[in-house]
């Protein structure tokens, strides 16, 4: 017990608490190691540095809100009603979730830019465009039709969760519609939106891939790629930037977590019913279906972008490809099958480590009274915050010089640190499934193996684990999938072309108009490693459920 | 405060393929305290719901005031209702609770303020308007429920098992003052519960529901003393069943020869339920005899006999102490009987396996034909 809960907290410390803390410690310091907040005044002399950070301040709330109008109407629709777009989506929500952020971007440009699809069509039939992909709006558009599923699902398990007596208790005295959903349905359902919404926020605060590939330099987290990669690793306001990303993602957590633990309510009460679903009139089931039909061909229309330009010959300035080839992919296996086995290796062993991390101290936490164990769990959930750029400028800057015992090979330069990085990225989720698991297993299956003469150890292996075989592959799955599409630590963490992931190597094709081709071929190809990912987790815990179901839940 | 009635008429509803109610009809009279009882899936919750406008009855009428109000949504009838789970906004404050359903009424201010001072105190909670819901004990939330229910002066209340979420000191203690206070308003009150003890304590009238079918409709006394059928008979109280033959039959009386206790005449028959016997035949045939386990006395095999009643032998084979009286089980020959003895000082008892002779009230016999 002792030694598996030092093994992880020595991980924990190494690998995420020092590299976050040298990054703060180097915005706080002077060159000769006195503390100062000159670099923070610095900062705020710069414009660029000034606009880049109400740019970034623009785009996450921007895209908060549109993620927001996207979501509450569908989390809403099929929670409450009956009809059968409800499975539909469902699906939605996981939809965009499988494909990069940044891969969706050049998709979105290429349907909705200023000589896209949609805007060629327009002008040849009407004779105006409009700018949705132009600026920061192009950022807004890309971020929030990629993480409203956060919302979606966060708040679609908040409104299942209301007792029906509660909306009928409102009905009963007289509120309806829309001043129903107003004064009980959605204060009900806010810590689920809160929840859904702060993720959103602090998603996009910290992402780096969109922004570059749209170009829009002028936000934080591409400030800060940028001042490492061409000013140095001794460039102080890296560091400053780095700072300030924690401390909005901290904040967006710590009053997300002050909303949830506040109003912990919602949950079914004894004696109380589901909510019982009702009819749509006419009209209303045609504003549901035109609703989401809308909003289905938006998240579709990076997918199909991708798929259409992997598949193209050439594709500029018209509505759809002028000939098709496979050509792209070709390439792409040809030039980069290295980065499809070095994705599944790094994800597959930060997903393995992750597992293992996930597990131990999910069964230090409810099993033992191991001291400092809470820190432990409140570390590994921390680095939810902690943005995926800041994480490797803290590795860079912690193992500066560190070469591997024995040879010369500088431990910055190997993939190690790029799988290290996802492992920690990755851990909340693994760990949240893991304890999740572990509390479906009651104690006393455990405590009646140990009284038929079973070690901790023997139980653990022969009880434990087996009971929480879905949960934990839950977690691998889901640190996998999320591992393949990370770009901003990979970005920063490769050091060279042959060591490079998928999504490096689609980022790298994406800087080119004739890499395009290939990249989208690329991209199509992290979708289905990712999409084949999530519906496997789905089927095994699926079926690891039902079996357990009677046994695990006394 | 008008005092309002309800009519359900020859109410029927089917979810899917089940029927979940079957032709019910029943009056509520103005002010009057009904309570529907019945086992769970007997459809009175769901009657209860029909009546405040959750569910549509897809057959019959129901009548509030006079006033068809079949296919009104539930926010336009009026009909206030306490849920089983309370319902609660756990985002809003006791006051706030309260204040909601005049708000959407759209009452002014300090008219509104007044008011949900004054159901606060009618509640006795009138200090606790700045709580949060979850800050209150299960009974005081109760209150809160039934304040915020009667604020927006409903022309019905409907309660749904209003008690089952409370311990049982707490239930009887609930029971009475929501009795008490249903006098003050004169409010017409239905309510739904499972538990008898309850309905019986408190109904001015009841139904007795089974699967969708209204058993029996009247006042307590007269479901316990002269129940219409045997579930009924069964679900009031406690009853003893015996297999019987019906020997002769002279209207509503009849002779009939109960097994293991032998021939009692004169003894009362319920009312046949539609499409039953003719009623008017003296027709020998199967039937049920039934009485209570008060109407058995029990007395060691050496007592005095006594005249005018039907006595039989038997063995002891339970005991049961309930406090103020002793339940026994005793055989006589196929069949087990319940017996209740009061306990007062003095009174003889009974060891499991001594014999024992039971003498039975012939007054207290009635007799369910098939």
């Amino acid at each position: 017990m002792w030694l598996a809960g030092g093994l992880v907290a020595a991980f924990v410390l190494l690998f995420l608490v020092l590299p976050v803390a040298k990054v703060f410690v180097t915005a706080f310091v002077e060159a000769d190691g006195a503390p100062t907040l000159g670099h923070f005044e610095a900062f705020f002399a710069q414009g660029l540095m000034r606009e880049s950070f109400f740019n970034s301040l623009y785009v996450a709330v921007l895209s908060t809100l549109f993620a927001a109008l996207i979501a509450v109407p569908l989390a809403y629709f099929t929670v409450r009603f009956e009809f059968r777009g409800a499975a539909l989506i469902q699906t939605l929500g996981v939809l965009p979730l499988v494909m990069p952020p940044f891969v969706g971007a050049v998709a979105l440009q290429l349907v909705f830019g200023r000589s896209g699809s949609i805007n060629l069509l327009l002008n040849d039939a009407f004779g105006f465009t409009l700018p949705i992909m132009d600026g920061l709006n192009g950022v807004v558009f890309v971020e929030s039709i990629h993480y409203f599923p956060f919302i979606l699902l966060n708040l679609t398990v908040s409104l299942r969760n209301i007792d029906g007596a509660m909306e009928e208790a409102a009905l009963n005295l007289g509120c309806r519609g829309f001043r129903l959903f107003r004064r009980v349905v959605f204060p009900l359902a806010m810590p689920g939106f809160v929840a859904g919404a702060s993720l959103v926020f602090v998603k996009v605060f910290d992402d780096l891939g969109t922004p570059l590939v749209l170009g829009q330099t002028n936000m934080l987290a591409p400030q800060a790629y940028l001042r490492i990669t061409q000013v140095g690793l001794e460039d102080p306001l890296g560091y400053v930037i780095s700072v300030i990303m924690i401390v909005f993602s901290i904040a967006a957590m710590a009053v997300s977590a002050g909303v949830v633990r506040g109003n912990d309510y919602s949950t079914l009460q004894k004696g109380g019913t589901g909510v019982r679903r009702r009819q749509l009139g006419p009209l209303g089931t045609f504003a549901a279906y035109g609703w989401i039909g809308a909003v289905l061909l938006l998240v579709l229309s990076p997918h199909i972008g991708v798929l259409l330009l992997s598949f193209a010959r050439v594709w500029s300035f018209s509505p759809l490809p002028d000939a098709y080839t496979l050509a792209h992919y070709a390439t792409v296996f040809q030039d980069s099958s290295g980065m499809i086995t070095n994705t599944l290796l790094y994800c597959g062993l930060a997903a393995g480590l992750d597992v293992v991390l996930g597990v131990t101290i999910a069964y230090l936490l409810f099993r033992t009274r191991l001291p400092g164990r809470r820190w432990l769990d409140a570390a590994a959930t921390a680095s939810l915050a902690v943005p995926g750029i800041v994480l490797a400028i803290g590795y860079l800057r912690l193992f500066q010089g560190v070469t591997i015992p024995g040879t010369d090979t500088l431990f910055t330069s190997t993939w190690v640190l790029i799988m290290l990085a996802y492992a920690v990225r990755r851990l909340p989720y693994a760990l949240r499934a893991c304890v999740a698991a572990l509390q479906q297993v009651h104690v006393s299956l455990e405590e009646a193996a140990e009284s038929l003469g079973a070690t901790p150890l023997t139980t653990i292996r022969r009880i434990l684990v087996p009971l929480m075989a879905g949960g934990i592959l839950a977690g691998f799955v889901t640190s996998f999938i999320t591992a393949a599409v990370e770009l901003s630590a990979t970005i920063m963490l490769t050091s060279s072309e042959s060591q490079a992931p998928m999504s490096y190597g689609i980022y790298l094709y994406m800087q080119s108009v004739a890499g395009r081709g290939p990249g989208a071929a690329l991209g199509v190809l992290a979708i289905a490693v990712v999409a084949i990912g999530t519906w496997l987790s789905y089927r095994v815990a699926e079926r690891t459920g039902n079996r357990f179901a009677a046994s695990a839940k006394p | 405060m008008n005092k309002v009635r309800v009519e359900c008429h020859r109410i029927g509803l089917t979810f899917g393929k089940t029927e979940v109610l079957r032709d019910v009809s029943i009056d509520i009279e103005p002010g009057e305290f009904f309570a529907l009882l019945g086992p769970s899936g007997s459809g009175k919750s769901t009657l209860l719901r029909l009546i405040a406008g959750f569910n549509q009855q897809q057959h019959g009428s129901v009548r509030i005031d006079g006033a068809d109000v079949s296919g009104q949504p539930p926010w336009q009838r009026n009909v206030g209702m306490v849920f089983q789970s309370y319902a609660l906004w756990p985002h809003l404050t006791v006051h706030d609770n309260v204040a909601f359903g005049l708000v959407e009424r759209k009452v002014a201010k300090a008219e509104r303020e007044r008011r949900v001072q004054a159901a606060l105190e009618l509640v006795g909670l009138a200090a606790y308007g700045a709580r949060r819901p979850n800050q209150l004990s299960g009974g005081q939330q109760q209150r809160v429920a039934l304040a915020r229910t009667i604020v927006v002066e409903p022309r019905v209340l409907l309660l749904d098992e209003p008690l089952s979420n409370l311990d049982r000191t707490l239930r009887v203690q609930m029971r009475q003052e929501l009795l008490a206070l249903q006098r003050r308003l004169g409010l017409t009150t239905i309510f739904v519960t499972h538990d008898q003890e309850e309905a019986m304590s408190t109904a001015d009238r009841m139904a007795v529901l089974e699967h969708g079918v209204v058993q029996q409709i009247g006042t307590p006394a007269e479901l316990y003393d002269r129940p219409a059928n045997a579930f009924v008979a069964g679900f009031v109280g406690t009853m003893n069943f015996l297999p019987a033959d019906v020997m002769a039959r002279r209207g509503e009386r009849v002779d009939v020869e109960i097994e293991g206790v032998g021939r009692v005449d004169d003894v009362e028959v319920a009312p046949a339920v539609a499409g039953g016997s003719d009623g008017s035949a003296s027709k020998a045939g199967k039937a049920t005899a039934s009485f209570r386990p008060q109407a058995l006395r029990m007395v060691a095999p050496g007592a005095a006999h006594g005249g005018g009643c039907v006595w039989m032998t038997g063995v002891v084979e339970a005991v049961e102490f309930l406090g103020e009286s002793t339940r026994y089980r005793v055989r006589t020959g196929p069949h087990a009987l319940t017996v209740d003895q009061p306990h007062h000082a003095g009174a003889v008892s009974f060891d499991v396996d001594a014999s024992v002779r039971l003498r039975l009230e012939p007054g207290r016999v009635r007799v369910f034909c098939e």
